[in-house]
């Protein structure tokens, strides 16, 4: 059996995609997966996916429906606009949600180990995050990796 | 031509067509046949790389305007 080994280290919703997808297609093709979540990465692994947002800030590659000053990027409420615009995009284009996609991974059996360091970095609870996830080190990462057809960091 | 299952996976973009092509493979047995329906453009190199790479036979692929018809016997 092939195998793929992913490391998601961002957490904002265009870079939540690349993970899921990559996995989830994977797990289709036969593939044995596991993803490792580290720093930002860990809040796709959060109950609510809620919060994972869209920056358009420092984002200069991400087309506006209409042309924007980077100070009017920076002003209250703008991200929270281009998340929930972005969102609307991906329904009307027929592109699963984060939650259906990792949901989806989940019962294709993506194996998904979150990164122990970065939550007690930053003090997050287990109880924050789903449950059918697994907590380790690179060695745990290293261990699955060593021996895969694919490896991306993400 | 016919077929045992049809699946309708129109409007739906990658992975999603993928992904409901594998479970809907997984219900049928050997030598059974399923129709995808399609509009994703990307199905068109999706849907026989998914053929060869789990060795599931790519039967025909056509085109009627926007929709993308294609038939595959489960191995």
């Amino acid at each position: 059996m092939k195998k793929m080994a992913l490391i998601a280290s961002k957490g904002t919703l265009d870079m939540a995609y690349p993970p899921f997808i990559l996995a989830s297609t994977a797990a289709a093709l036969d593939y044995e997966v596991q993803i490792f979540f580290t720093f930002y990465g860990l809040q796709l692994l959060r109950k609510d996916l809620s919060d994972v947002k869209l920056s358009p800030l420092a984002n200069p590659a991400m087309p506006m429906p209409i042309p924007m000053p980077v100070m009017m990027q920076a002003l209250p409420g703008m991200e929270t606009m281009a998340t929930m615009m972005m969102k609307d995009k991906l329904k009307k284009k027929g592109v699963a949600s984060l939650q259906e996609l990792r949901s989806m991974c989940l019962e294709a059996e993506v194996k998904m180990i979150a990164c122990q360091m970065t939550v007690d970095l930053f003090d997050f609870n287990r109880s924050d995050f789903i449950d059918d996830i697994e907590y380790g080190g690179a060695a745990t990462f290293m261990q699955f990796a060593g021996d895969t057809d694919i490896c991306l960091f993400i | 031509m016919n077929f045992d299952k049809e699946l309708d996976a129109k409007g739906l973009s990658c992975p999603l067509p993928i992904l409901r092509t594998k479970k809907s493979l997984s219900d049928m047995s050997s030598g059974q046949i399923l129709k995808i329906i399609s509009t994703d453009k990307g199905s068109i190199l999706d849907i026989p790389a998914f053929a060869h790479q789990t060795g599931n036979i790519l039967i025909s692929s056509d085109q009627e305007n926007e929709t993308f018809i294609f038939f595959m016997q489960k191995k």
